[in-house]
C-alpha cells in the first residue's frame, strides 16, 4: 500500500475512467465511432428541402402563439369527446380484464397452467405495438372508435396485469393466512386478505394507465381508429398549422390536468 | 369496528352504512360513465362490419399465411434505417436532455423562478405528444425521410430522459458535493467531480431504457412517412399485400425481442 503511494507521489491525479479495462474501453469507442460514421453516411438529408421547410416550421412555431380554436371548434370538440370516450371505456374494460389475469399471473396464488396462460397473454399484449394492432383491428372491424377501444383495452391488459401480478407476489402473506385461518372461502380470502393490500397500488396504476390511454388515443386517429388524432391529421394535411397548434395545446393541457389529478389520487390513496 | 345488531345478534360489518353507500354511489357513477361511453362508441360503429369481422379476420389470415420470405431481402435497408433512427434519436435526445435536466433539478438549477419552470414546460410538452405526432409534424416541415423520424424520436425522448435524469440529480448524496466544494473547486468542477459521477449509472440506465422504447416506436414511424420499416409496412398495407405485412410484423417482433435482450444484457453489465 505504502509503496503504491510512493509511486504516485508527485504525479498529478487524474479521474479514473468510467470503464476500467482499457481494451474494452477502446474497442467500445472504436465500435461507436465506426457505427456513427456508417449511420451518418447512410442518412440522406435533402438540405435544400430542410431549408425550405424551416419557413413552414417557423409558421408552425408562430401558430402556437395564436392557436385557432374557433374555426374548427366542432371538429375539435367531437374529436376530444371521442378520445375521452375511447379512453374511459377502454380503461374500464382493461381494468376489469386485468384483475383476473393479474391474479392468474401471480405465482404465489395461481396454479401452473393458469399461470402460464396468463403470462402468455401478458407477453403477447406487451410485444404487440399499439399502432400495429390498431391497423389490424381497423382492417378487421372497419374505421371508427371501436377499433381504438379494442386496441387500448388489449394494451391495458399487458401493462396493468403485469404490474398487478408483481404487486400480488409481494404482498404480506401473514394477513392472507390470518384470513384463511378463520375458515374463509377462496373468494373471501381474496376479498379480505389480498385485495385490500393491492388496492391502493391498483388505483394508482389505473389512473396512470388512464393518462397513457388518453395520450395513445390521440395517436390512434392517425390510422383511422377514431379520436382527436383524426382531426389533427386532417389539420396537418391541410397545412392548417394554427388549428393543429390548437389541438396540440388541447392535448398537452388535458394530459397535464390528468397527470395532476392522478397525482392527487395516488397521493390520497397512499 | 362496525357492528350491526340483528335480533340481539351482533354481526360484524366491514364498513358502516355511510361508507358503504359512498362506495356503491361511486360504482354507480363509474358504471354510468362506462355505459354512456359505450353508447357513444356503439352509435358510430357499423355493426354489420363487426358481425362480419370473424370472416374478414379469417380471410386476412389466410392471405397473410405463409409470409412471403423472399421479400426479406428488401427489408434489410429499412431495418438499418430503423436502427439508426432509434440510436441517433436517443443520442440527440440525451444531448438535449442533459442541460434541461440540470436546469430542472432543484439543487442545480441556475434560477428556480425563471429557468426551472421553462425546463419543466419543455419536459411536459415533449413527453405528452407521441412520437408519431412529432413525426407527422416534422414530415410536414422538413419533408419525408429518415431525418424527420430521427428528429421526431429525439424531441419526443427529451422529456422522458430529462425527467428521470433530474430526479436522479435531486437524489444525489450532498456530502460528496460538499467535499469537492471544500477543496475550492469551481462550479463546473463541482459538477464534473461531485455530481456527474453520482448520476452516471442512472444516466446509462436511462439511455438504454429509452433506446429500447425508441426502437419499438421507430418501427411504426414510417406510417406517416418518416422512414424506417414502417414505410414498407404502409406500402404493403396500401396494396393489401397481406403476406408481406405478416413478414414485416414478424421482423418487427424479432427486432423488438432482440432489442429487449440487448438492453437487458447492457443493463446487467452496468448495474
Amino acid at each position: 500500500m505504502s509503496s503504491n503511494l510512493e509511486l504516485k507521489l508527485g504525479q498529478a491525479w487524474s479521474k479514473p475512467p468510467f470503464i476500467k479495462s482499457p481494451v474494452l474501453r477502446w474497442t467500445l469507442v472504436i465500435c461507436v465511432l465506426l457505427y456513427l460514421v456508417a449511420a451518418f453516411s447512410s442518412i440522406e438529408v435533402n438540405w435544400s428541402r430542410v431549408y425550405d421547410g424551416l419557413e413552414h416550421g417557423w409558421r408552425f412555431v408562430l401558430a402556437f402563439a395564436s392557436p385557432d380554436l374557433s374555426s374548427r371548434a366542432t371538429d375539435i370538440r367531437e374529436g376530444l369527446i371521442e378520445s375521452a370516450v375511447i379512453t374511459m371505456a377502454s380503461t374500464a374494460v382493461g381494468i376489469a380484464l386485468s384483475v383476473p389475469i393479474g391474479l392468474g399471473a401471480a405465482n404465489n396464488i395461481s396454479i401452473l397452467p393458469v399461470y402460464l396462460l396468463c403470462r402468455g397473454i401478458i407477453t403477447f399484449s406487451r410485444a404487440l405495438n399499439e399502432i400495429v394492432l390498431a391497423i389490424l383491428l381497423v382492417a378487421i372491424f372497419g374505421f371508427g372508435p371501436l377499433a381504438g377501444f379494442l386496441t387500448l383495452s388489449f394494451a391495458t391488459i399487458g401493462f396493468l396485469s403485469k404490474l398487478l401480478a408483481e404487486e400480488i407476489e409481494n404482498i404480506d402473506k401473514i394477513q392472507a393466512e390470518a384470513v384463511r385461518s378463520t375458515g374463509a372461502t377462496w373468494l373471501q380470502r381474496f376479498d379480505y386478505g389480498i385485495f385490500p393490500q393491492v388496492l391502493p397500488r391498483l388505483i394508482g396504476l389505473s389512473m396512470y394507465r388512464l393518462d397513457i390511454n388518453f395520450r395513445e388515443s390521440a395517436v390512434l386517429g392517425l390510422v383511422g381508429a377514431g379520436g382527436i388524432g383524426a382531426t389533427l391529421n386532417t389539420a396537418f394535411d391541410r397545412y392548417e398549422f394554427d388549428t393543429a397548434a390548437a389541438i396540440l395545446l388541447v392535448i398537452i393541457g388535458t394530459v397535464m390536468v390528468l397527470e395532476y389529478l392522478s397525482g392527487i389520487v395516488r397521493f390520497k390513496m397512499r | 369496528m362496525v357492528v350491526l345488531k340483528k335480533n340481539d345478534l351482533k354481526v360484524w360489518q366491514r364498513r358502516d352504512r355511510k361508507a358503504q353507500f359512498k362506495i356503491w354511489a361511486s360504482w354507480l357513477f363509474g358504471a354510468a360513465i362506462f355505459m354512456w361511453s359505450w353508447q357513444q362508441i356503439s352509435e358510430v360503429t357499423t355493426w354489420f362490419f363487426v358481425w362480419d369481422a370473424p370472416r374478414i379476420a379469417a380471410d386476412i389470415g389466410s392471405r397473410a399465411m405463409p409470409p412471403r420470405w423472399e421479400y426479406l431481402s428488401t427489408l434489410w435497408r429499412p431495418l438499418w434505417d430503423t436502427l439508426n433512427i432509434a440510436t441517433l434519436g436517443t443520442v440527440l435526445a440525451l444531448l438535449m436532455a442533459v442541460p434541461i435536466a440540470f436546469m430542472a433539478a432543484r439543487n442545480t438549477t441556475p434560477s428556480t423562478l425563471f429557468v426551472r419552470p421553462f425546463a419543466l414546460l419543455v419536459i411536459v410538452s415533449t413527453r405528452s405528444i407521441n412520437s408519431l405526432i412529432w413525426a407527422l409534424l416534422l414530415v410536414a416541415i422538413i419533408g419525408p425521410g429518415v431525418f424527420a423520424g430521427l428528429i421526431a424520436i429525439g424531441i419526443r425522448s427529451i422529456g422522458f430522459c430529462a425527467k428521470l435524469l433530474y430526479e436522479a440529480i435531486e437524489e444525489i448524496d450532498y456530502t460528496q458535493v460538499e467535499a469537492i466544494t471544500a477543496t475550492g473547486a469551481s462550479r463546473w468542477q463541482v459538477m464534473t467531480y461531485g455530481i456527474v459521477p453520482q448520476i452516471m449509472p442512472a444516466f446509462a440506465g436511462i439511455a438504454i431504457f429509452r433506446w429500447d422504447i425508441n426502437l419499438r416506436e421507430s418501427t411504426v414511424l414510417g406510417l406517416v412517412g418518416a422512414g424506417g420499416i414502417g414505410l414498407q409496412l404502409q406500402g404493403s398495407l396500401n396494396t393489401l399485400a397481406w403476406s408481406q405485412v405478416s413478414l414485416i410484423l414478424v421482423v418487427i417482433l424479432a427486432a423488438v425481442v432482440v432489442s429487449e435482450a440487448v438492453s437487458a444484457k447492457a443493463r446487467g453489465a452496468i448495474i
